[in-house]
């Protein structure tokens, strides 16, 4: 019977070790994605609204990542606040995850949607390449950041 | 600006809706004062959604906005958000199909929650029906010539404004779950739908940024689709915390959750 509940309560941790990975990641994508449209569109104005030389399948990529982005960064603070009242909020590896969020959507962005869909640049009429760079080292380096971070909040768990 | 193309609205368009959006803000309170008698109070931030969800859908339908929304894309944009995103959401807060049963005798009660459990209503408010007859009639409306004809005839224009508000309705009370609602589907689905139902709304102003429909300056169409993209992300905002919030409810520790 213990060995029941033992195994119930084992589940349950599993559970919300994983509802906490995901509240983060969601988290981070979304706030990435809020950062981007802040700090590039708006303030900058390095990116366009609309190059017009994107291709259609870029318009396309561009606005369902931006949904999934808006609908990540919300449903990613709803599960915090579930995770909350649960009181199972293991703060150490929420904010891993979030920064693994950041750099994977960071990255995303940089690769797939600036050169694969070319949906827009980081910034027009200059010489592209060291923006391009820094800010994919950028995505790669919170993404790093994030495993280091899981990694020792794991660790201190065990320990 | 120069739409030679325009003919004017007639009269009886703007005349019709103000009869009806006055029929609407009086006959709300009316039934609802009228089933206190017998039931719980009707609370009063339902009469404030309804009222302001007339009022929005009103200002979209009569008056300044929509004069100039015949000769303005920037204006037309902006009476859409009224009427297609805001409207919806306010209105189905007013909960008018619980306050419509909670007047109707028993009989004619019970036949239109027959009505609501029959198979039809089943297929036309599954989400993903609701967001094809939202977003695609949007499609159809921009990127054909739809758009041109609605401006030359009172007829055309009026069904387009009601097929717009009642799809907005239909969408945003198929995703939400407000009001009553006999079939219900899972959070994981309604999240899919919305999330690509709003990211057809982006692609379809981007679209509207390159290529204004006809007869639109280049100007006014930018103008006109940044107010679709921005406008319709603020609602989308509102839509994305009340669906997260109802899951929220919906999965409280202790509470024995309900399926769907």
């Amino acid at each position: 019977m213990a060995s029941k509940e033992q195994a119930i309560t084992d589940e349950t941790a599993h559970t919300l070790q994983k509802r906490n990975f995901w509240s983060g990641i969601l988290f981070g994508i979304g706030s990435m994605a809020f950062v981007d449209e802040v700090i590039f569109h708006q303030l900058l104005q390095w990116h366009h609204f609309y190059d017009l030389a994107t291709p259609q399948i870029g318009i396309f990529a561009d606005g369902l990542l931006n949904s999934f982005a808006w609908f990540a960064a919300i449903g990613g603070l709803f599960m915090f606040a579930d995770l909350r009242r649960r009181q199972a909020v293991r703060m150490r590896y929420w904010i891993a995850s979030a920064l693994m969020g950041a750099g994977a959507f960071q990255l995303f962005d940089g690769i797939i949607d600036h050169k694969v869909f070319r949906t827009h640049q980081v910034r027009y009429q200059v010489e592209l390449w060291p923006y391009d760079l820094s800010w994919n080292l950028f995505g790669a380096a919170l993404l790093i950041a994030g495993l280091f971070l899981a990694k020792s909040a794991k660790e201190r768990r065990s320990a | 600006m120069i739409h030679h193309y325009l003919g004017s609205i007639e009269p009886w368009f703007q005349l019709t809706a103000a009869l009806l959006l006055a029929w609407a803000l009086m006959f709300y309170p009316m039934l609802s004062i009228w089933t206190n008698e017998r039931y719980r109070k009707w609370p009063m931030h339902r009469y404030i959604f309804w009222f302001a969800g007339v009022i929005a859908a009103g200002a979209s339908l009569v008056g300044p906005l929509a004069d100039k929304a015949h000769t303005s894309f920037s204006a037309h944009m902006t009476g859409h958000l009224l009427l297609g995103m805001l409207a919806p959401l306010l209105l189905l807060h007013g909960k008018p199909l619980t306050l419509v049963m909670r007047g109707l005798p028993t009989t004619s009660a019970r036949r239109l929650s027959r009505l609501l459990n029959s198979r039809f209503i089943a297929v036309a408010s599954h989400p993903a029906s609701t967001a094809l007859l939202n977003f695609g009639g949007l499609f159809i409306l921009y990127r054909t010539d739809l758009f041109v004809l609605m401006h030359q005839s009172t007829g055309v224009y009026a069904l387009v404004h009601i097929h717009i508000l009642l799809a907005g309705y239909m969408f945003t009370w198929s995703i939400l779950y407000t009001d009553l609602t006999a079939h219900r589907h899972s959070f994981r689905l309604r999240a899919a739908v919305l999330i690509m139902a709003l990211a057809s709304h982006k692609v379809l102003a981007k679209s509207l940024y390159a290529m204004p429909p006809a007869g639109i300056t280049t100007s006014d169409g930018e103008m006109g689709a940044l107010i679709m993209y921005y406008g319709g992300d603020v609602i989308d905002l509102a839509l994305i915390i009340l669906f997260c919030y109802s899951w929220y409810k919906a999965t409280a520790p202790g509470r024995i959750v309900r399926a769907i």
